[in-house]
């Protein structure tokens, strides 16, 4: 499942940026977020318009066709060698890991496969290639990290939150209990088995509050939605925000506030 | 009775799946028994495999599998060839129904009035106690946890722990009930009790029933992996043994399974090594004091070899039964085994399923997952069970016009209208003037957005839109 071996490109001049469709309409912050980051590290950020969403909503709800012709729209959105970034666990695996699933014995299989080899998620690509180093002009406090299941199963990402968290010097890294267990959020078996998916996520949302910490940070925006949507709801104490969003409002003195 | 009038079983719907994971959501006893067991085990495998390269020894699991399957109808004549050999009499199922009647005949033969059981997943498959408890034979559970499912007319929770679901106080008040013993939280009086009651019946049975673990083509040797004793008792006290197993579970060498085994102690229960681990070669030679006078081998198709057909399905037979995606799953930890009301629960149950009973039938099952990936880290053969429920879901909706879809009841939870939306869904997501120009409206009229978004909002608070997409935001900065 997870790439066993990942071979980082050395740090390029410039980088597409795949938003993801949730990024777009609901959490466009954590995208300039990325993209600050990404500029400040001196790399020049290409955003193609014509970008949509991957698919993977289509793709895991069986209807493949669908996914497929969606996807077909992203393969030309990339025309130079640039490594393609993605502010997701989840869409960035839908891309590296089921691209080539998806395109098997059609005319674009060698294009997929070439697609896919070069995305990358974000906070991975910040660390592994850019070598990023964050200072901390925030406030001492304290934050929890629910890393998704995606970014760390199909991206092999797990380490890669808290070590970015850990250049920050006031900011307290907590851990939940069963930090690896899924937070429920699923895509479509979040509304297929709504009772299911709420027990997850209640489960999450208590193991966040016992850390004693009042925020968490997140690679994947449908675990952000899930997990501070069902505390918001409940008025559980703890807000949730992407880590991009967190890490750029750290580095810019404005204390961990979502910008 | 007549051979077409089948036996009936335990007759739980597949499609009630929804109602009954309700239920167990709600009900506090159920999510504690659960939740505490599936901790304890995750913990346990956890340092089992302390100090050990787990990932080469999956991929060691993962070949030795592969390889077995790859060879598999040869290996089966090859078992076949060496049990005959041995004095095992091997016997072919095409179906649980047809092994049940190999069973019944052998028992018949031999005037057989109670059957001794140590635990088989393959006779839960075959529904085999009921079968013979209508046939006139008595079959009585051995292994203990199978001892309390069977005594509480219920099926197994979990494939390794049947009686998971129950706490201690359930299981006393049930021996208590059923066989008289005093109601205590002494666990060790309860086992010994229940052991009492069994020792009588290994000792009277005619026939012993038991599943195998590995069958061992090279030596013809089967292999059974056990905790409690009963299986070595099932296997040798009676003077009849039956093994009864699925077809996939045949492996080349005793090598392999030294690796498989490795994995399977640790995988499923967290121990180095279990109590027993018989190898069974045979029926009693002549100058032999012990063991029984007949042993057979009833080698059980039920929809495997059509499995075997299909080169990314295959994968689902490189199961050896360990349970570890059950007790790393968030779903089944919420719901329990009951819920999926299937022989099988869990993520196995989820891709193994569909194949035995249709994926009509079993249409809710490749569902009830939010495709974590837990099922597929923890495997220790590495199946790949995440995309073969994606898969799976595929087959169900037939929405894949390049790979049509071939498994049983295919197609079964196709909607014109959840068809249609996904297509306009595409046509929108495939045309990036049409995506930009609705989003942006979306984000225009944000105050127009619904508090209410169906089942989400049940839970949760509806996201919110943001005024400006990233589209327009990156737009606006000339990127």
């Amino acid at each position: 499942m997870v790439d066993t071996i990942k071979v980082y490109p050395s740090k390029p001049a410039k980088v597409y940026f795949y938003g993801t469709c949730l990024v777009d309409m609901f959490y466009p912050d954590a995208g300039i977020a990325g993209v600050e980051l990404l500029e400040r590290e001196g790399i020049e950020v290409l955003f193609p318009q014509n970008q949509t969403c991957c698919g993977q909503p289509a793709y895991t709800s069986g209807y493949h066709d669908e996914a497929r012709s969606v996807a077909r729209a992203q393969l030309d959105l990339f025309p130079g060698d640039w490594p393609i970034v993605v502010p997701s666990g989840s869409c960035g695996g839908m891309m590296r890991k089921h691209y080539p699933d998806l395109f098997k014995d059609t005319t674009e299989e060698v294009k997929a496969a070439e697609v896919a080899g070069r995305v990358w998620e974000l906070t991975d690509f910040l660390l592994n290639v850019c070598h990023i180093k964050l200072e901390d002009l925030g406030e001492p406090t304290t934050v929890a990290m629910h890393t998704s299941c995606s970014a760390r199963r199909e991206m092999g990402v797990a380490e890669v939150g808290p070590k970015l968290l850990g250049q920050l010097k006031n900011v307290n890294l907590v851990e939940q209990i069963r930090p690896e267990e899924c937070c429920g959020f699923g895509g479509t078996f979040a509304v297929r088995h709504p009772e299911i998916s709420g027990a997850m996520v209640s489960e999450k949302v208590d193991t966040l509050v016992d850390t004693g910490a009042k925020e968490f940070v997140t690679t994947d925006c449908g675990c952000l939605m899930n997990i501070a949507g069902y505390a918001e709801k409940n008025e559980k104490p703890v807000s949730g925000q992407h880590i991009l969003s967190f890490l750029w409002a750290r580095t810019q003195g404005k204390g961990g506030q979502q910008s | 009775m007549s051979e077409t009038a089948e036996h009936t079983g335990h007759h739980i719907d597949v499609k009630e799946f929804h109602p009954r994971a309700q239920a167990a959501i709600h009900n506090p006893k159920i999510r504690k028994n659960f939740r505490s067991a599936m901790d304890g085990l995750m913990s346990k495998r956890k340092t089992a495999f302390e100090g050990w390269d787990l990932e080469t020894l999956r991929d060691l699991g993962a070949n030795i599998r592969m390889r077995a399957l790859a060879n598999l109808p040869d290996l089966l004549e090859q078992l076949e060839a060496k049990l005959t050999e041995n004095g095992v009499k091997v016997h072919w199922a095409v179906d649980g129904d047809e092994a049940c009647r190999i069973v019944r005949d052998i028992c018949k033969a031999r005037d057989a009035r109670t059957v001794i059981k140590g635990k088989s997943m393959v006779s839960e498959e075959m529904e085999l106690n009921h079968y013979l408890q209508e046939q006139g034979i008595e079959a009585l559970e051995s292994d203990l946890g199978e001892y309390i499912v069977q005594l509480a007319d219920e099926t197994p929770s979990h494939i390794i722990m049947p009686a998971i679901h129950k706490n201690t106080g359930e299981i006393s008040q049930l021996l208590h009930d059923k066989t008289g013993t005093d109601l205590s939280n002494d666990v060790e009086y309860l086992t010994a009790s229940a052991r009492l009651q069994l020792r009588e019946k290994f000792m009277n049975a005619d026939v012993g029933v038991s599943g195998v673990n590995f069958a061992v083509a090279e030596t013809g040797t089967l292999c059974l992996v056990e905790n409690e004793g009963n299986g070595r008792m099932t296997t040798t006290v009676p003077p009849c043994h039956i093994a009864v197993t699925g077809i996939e579970k045949v492996v080349p060498t005793m090598e392999d399974v030294t690796g498989l085994l490795a994995l399977l102690t640790r995988s499923a229960t967290g121990q180095h090594i279990t109590t027993y681990f018989n190898m069974i070669s045979g029926p009693r030679k002549t100058e032999e004091l012990d063991g029984p006078e007949e042993v057979h081998l009833v080698l059980v198709d039920n929809g495997r070899s059509t499995i075997y057909q299909d080169d990314e399905l295959l994968d689902t037979l490189r199961c050896i039964r360990c349970g570890a995606c059950m007790n790393h799953c968030p779903v089944y930890t919420r719901v329990g085994g009951h819920a999926y009301g299937t022989t099988y629960p869990g993520p196995i149950g989820k891709i193994l399923m569909p194949h035995l009973i249709g994926l009509d039938e079993g249409r809710h099952l490749p569902t009830a997952s939010s495709l974590c990936g837990a099922c597929g880290e923890v495997c220790p053969v590495k199946i790949p069970i995440p995309d073969l429920l994606v898969r799976l879901r595929q087959e169900s909706v037939d929405g894949d016009k390049l790979h049509p879809a071939k498994v049983r009841g295919h197609g079964a939870k196709r909607s014109s209208m959840e068809a249609m939306i996904w297509k306009g869904w595409a046509w929108m997501h495939a045309s990036p003037g049409i995506y930009r120009l609705g989003t942006g409206v979306a984000s225009k009229f944000r105050a127009l957005q619904p508090s209410k978004a169906g089942a989400w909002t049940d839970y949760r608070t509806a996201p919110k839109l943001a005024a400006k997409t990233l589209h327009q935001r990156m737009k606006e900065r000339g990127q």
